[in-house]
């Protein structure tokens, strides 16, 4: 029938303007090609870590000595993983750790985060990796001469052994992994970097209520200096992650979250190591102050979708009748 | 003195009639507006695109209620306000970003079927020119309304669109800022889009509406076959119930019957956009708040602007401007340009129809273009050629026309 070929000619012509400026555009725009011109593929790792990505950027940079140190770096990891933890031993060890993450302060320019739920929300490689060297780990080793600098590099020093790491691991993986929020998750994972104004959750957690307009301003003026003291550690205050999760991509963030340098080459945002499930609660947390809707979109579609439908076949009996006679 | 008859009932047809006279509105407006019987789905479009500016309307003043033209507030008034805290402010807001960007859709649609059928040509000139007038306000509504939410895209899209009336060489950055009301896009520039937005060009648009409208009654639309319908004998043949022998029927309720089958299935598709994948309409960038001093990796315009932005491109910067002129007034002419006698289906007029192929996969061409980033040399080359290629399918269009042999009509 001619209509149907007529309909089928201009949806051709829409769907493929579609696919010219949308996938394939942001396709193109976001893409990037190393020195040679070659594509680099950004893709996700599932949450795993094996410091592959991060060898495959110093052979990049053509960089031998840090190829080699790498790669040793995360064979050792690797070795570490297989030990058999004991999480009784770790428990003091833990206590090492508490005195930074549960004194409240700011350490060489954040706060360090809460760790109870560190077993849950971080990937077990990457928690054995961050305790062998943080600055590694979360691949921002290029910002040190010395490693031991890294606000938490003096954890370098206070693990007696290799066995030691596994055992403040299996700690963490037994006594520190309880049920977590999603607000808990962002909270241990992001908020000492990232304020989510739409969740009223600055830097330095939730908003007491004040009686007096003087201690909200008092306390205001606390949030401005944990952020200037932030922003001296990262060279830049990071982002508001408010509505983020609609300024990105799905496979922005994910990739992102892995490993920044994948999509900012130089960046300072270090890699959070969240595992999959630890991801998960995070992003549920940035949709609920970024895409609040989501569920209800999902909810009420079906429905107004519906009523067109019907509304559609009432309006094509109608024309049926009339139009019945005319040829 | 005109009769009024006492006992009609208020309100009732009589009473009605007597005063506006109603039947003669219904007639000349519905039941005796005759449009050929011969005509397509596309014909249902004009009705679709006068559907969706109703849909802008209603969301936009749900929208406005909570809107705050501030740079300090707007974009948290639009992201946080409305999104999160008015019930149902998302739902209007994905169905304003939504119909804004499929409107031109439709828009092209539109003007392509116009093409395609010659609908511009011996007495429908002022259709087409009206038409323009409502492409010009819709694009204007559209600039105007995107600035609101005051996103990365909003400022640095409305710094370059505003750049270019500096006129390139002529450096009039005076006016520039006459247009800004400031240096840069700034609180000024946003209240004074805002008024634009929310009342000068919606009125417009209602007034040209109306025009167009009104420039449709007497040429009446064209047909599928272009052919010339002698309107009083085909009136007089439906009027004796010879439905079938008559080349026309009434617009109420014959056609409209079919303008509601076809706004049902666009609603469907509309709806589905508005729930399951309104991302291509609201960029992500503009979820970016609006910040001066960090410019985007790449700016471009929303997709129905792009083959204009491609021809501005790749030119330098003063022949860019001007190829980008004529780009933006060419479709004006088309009535005078194109010299052939025949007003028939593009299929029927030989190197006319090539000429209308190219024609649109030239700007399908240029729109992908204007996206992708220019430091592509391959990308930047095609950008070139399909350039300067719609600058000549104007001039070509005349020559091709101007030779074009009359089509007799048989019967
Ligand atoms: C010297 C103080 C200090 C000690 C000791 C310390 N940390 Fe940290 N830790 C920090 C600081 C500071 C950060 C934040 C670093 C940053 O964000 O750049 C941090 C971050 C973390 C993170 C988040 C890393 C990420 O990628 O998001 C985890 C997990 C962590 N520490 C676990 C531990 C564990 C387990 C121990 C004990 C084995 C420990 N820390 C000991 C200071 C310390
Ligand atoms: C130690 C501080 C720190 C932590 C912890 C951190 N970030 Fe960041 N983040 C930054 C900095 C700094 C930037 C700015 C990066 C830039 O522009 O180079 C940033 C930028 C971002 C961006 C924007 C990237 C862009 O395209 O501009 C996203 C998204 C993001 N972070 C997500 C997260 C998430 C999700 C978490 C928690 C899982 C997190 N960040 C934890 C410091 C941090
Ligand atoms: C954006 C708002 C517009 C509305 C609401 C609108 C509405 C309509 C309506 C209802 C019709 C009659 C039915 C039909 O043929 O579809 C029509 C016809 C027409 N319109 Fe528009 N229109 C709009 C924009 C335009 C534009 C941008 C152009 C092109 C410049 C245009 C050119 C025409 C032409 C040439 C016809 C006559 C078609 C024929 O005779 O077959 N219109 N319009």
């Amino acid at each position: 029938m001619r209509e149907l070929k007529i309909f089928a000619i201009v949806a051709f012509f829409s769907l493929l303007t579609y696919y010219l400026v949308e996938p394939y555009a942001h396709h193109e725009m976001h893409k990037k090609v190393d020195t040679e011109g070659n594509e680099i593929h950004s893709e996700s790792h599932g949450f795993k870590y094996d410091g592959k990505p991060d060898i495959a950027e110093a052979h990049r940079a053509k960089n031998k000595a840090l190829v080699e140190s790498k790669t040793a770096f995360w064979a050792d990891v690797a070795k570490i993983g297989q030990l058999k933890g004991n999480a009784s031993a770790g428990q003091s060890h833990f206590a090492s750790c508490a005195g930074c993450h549960d004194a409240n302060v700011n350490m060489g320019g954040v706060i360090p985060p809460v760790l109870d739920h560190a077993g849950a929300i971080y990937d077990k490689n990457y928690l054995i990796a961050l305790i062998k060297d943080p600055a590694i780990a979360s691949n921002i080793d290029h910002k040190y001469k010395d490693t031991g600098n890294h606000p938490m590099g003096a954890i370098k020093f206070m693990m007696p052994d290799d066995q030691s790491i596994a055992d403040v691991v299996a700690y963490m993986l037994e006594h520190k992994a309880g049920e977590v929020t999603p607000k808990e998750a962002y909270e241990e994972a992001c908020m000492r970097c990232h304020a989510v104004r739409y969740g009223k959750l600055p830097q330095l957690g939730d908003t007491p209520k004040f009686k007096h307009e003087k201690d909200s301003l008092a306390h205001k003026i606390k949030v401005i200096e944990e952020q200037d003291r932030v922003k001296a550690y990262m060279g830049k205050l990071p982002p508001d992650l408010s509505i983020m999760i609609r300024a990105r991509s799905e496979h922005f963030m994910k990739t992102f979250v892995e490993n920044p340098q994948s999509q900012l080459a130089g960046t300072s945002m270090p890699r959070v190591g969240l595992s999959a499930e630890g991801y998960e609660k995070v992003e549920a947390y940035m949709v609920s102050t970024g895409d609040p809707s989501k569920a209800k979109r999902e909810a009420v579609g079906p429905w107004v979708i519906l009523f067109f439908v019907i509304f559609t076949i009432l309006a094509y009996l109608w024309k049926k009748s009339q139009w019945k006679d005319l040829h | 003195m005109a009769h009024f008859d006492d006992k009609a009932m208020p309100f009732g047809n009589k009473w009605m009639d007597e005063r506006i006279g109603l039947n003669t509105l219904k007639r000349v407006l519905n039941t005796e507006y005759w449009i050929p019987k011969d005509i397509n789905f596309l014909w249902a479009m004009g009705m679709v695109l006068a559907a969706t500016f109703g849909i802008l309307v209603v969301s936009g003043i749900f929208l406005l209620m909570y809107y705050k033209p501030d740079v300090n507030l707007a974009f948290d008034s639009v992201n946080y306000t409305i999104m999160s805290e008015v019930g149902y402010g998302w739902f209007w807001r994905h169905i304003h970003g939504v119909g804004a960007s499929i409107v031109f859709l439709i828009i092209y649609i539109h003007m392509f079927t116009g093409i395609y059928y010659g609908s511009y040509k011996r007495g429908r000139e002022l259709i087409w020119l009206s038409g323009m007038g409502l492409f010009v306000a819709f694009s204007a509504e559209a600039f105007s309304g995107y600035m609101l939410p005051w996103g990365q895209m909003s400022y640095w899209a409305g710094m370059v669109i505003t750049n270019l009336f500096s006129g390139g060489s002529l450096e009039a950055y005076g006016l520039v800022e006459w247009i800004r009301g400031d240096y840069v896009p700034g609180d000024a520039y946003l209240t004074r889009f805002f008024m634009l937005h929310v009342l000068l060009i919606p009125l417009a648009i209602i007034g040209l509406i109306v025009l167009h409208f009104g420039t449709l009654r007497l040429p009446h639309v064209n047909n599928q076959e272009g052919a010339d319908i002698d309107y009083k004998e085909s009136a007089e043949l439906w009027k004796a119930g010879k439905k079938k022998e008559s080349k026309v029927i009434p617009f109420s309720p014959v056609f409209l019957s079919k303008d509601l089958f076809v706004m049902g299935v666009y609603f469907i598709i509309f709806f589905y956009l508005v729930f399951y994948n309104f991302e291509f309409s609201m960029d992500p960038v503009n979820f970016d708040p609006a910040d001066g001093l960090k410019t985007p990796a790449h700016i471009y315009p929303e997709w129905y602007f792009l083959w204009s932005y491609e021809i501005l491109r790749p030119f330098s910067k003063d022949i860019g401007l001007i190829a980008f002129g004529i780009a933006q007034i060419a479709f004006v002419f088309l009535p005078f340009a194109d010299r052939s006698p025949n007003v028939a289906p593009a299929h029927k007029r030989g190197l006319f129809n090539i000429w209308f192929w190219v024609l649109l996969i030239d700007m399908i061409v240029l729109t992908a273009m204007g996206k992708l980033p220019p430091t592509d040399p391959v990308f930047a080359m095609i950008g070139l050629v399909s350039a300067v290629l719609f600058l000549a399918m104007g001039p070509l269009l005349v020559l091709i026309t101007m030779f074009e042999k009359k089509i007799e009509k048989g019967a």
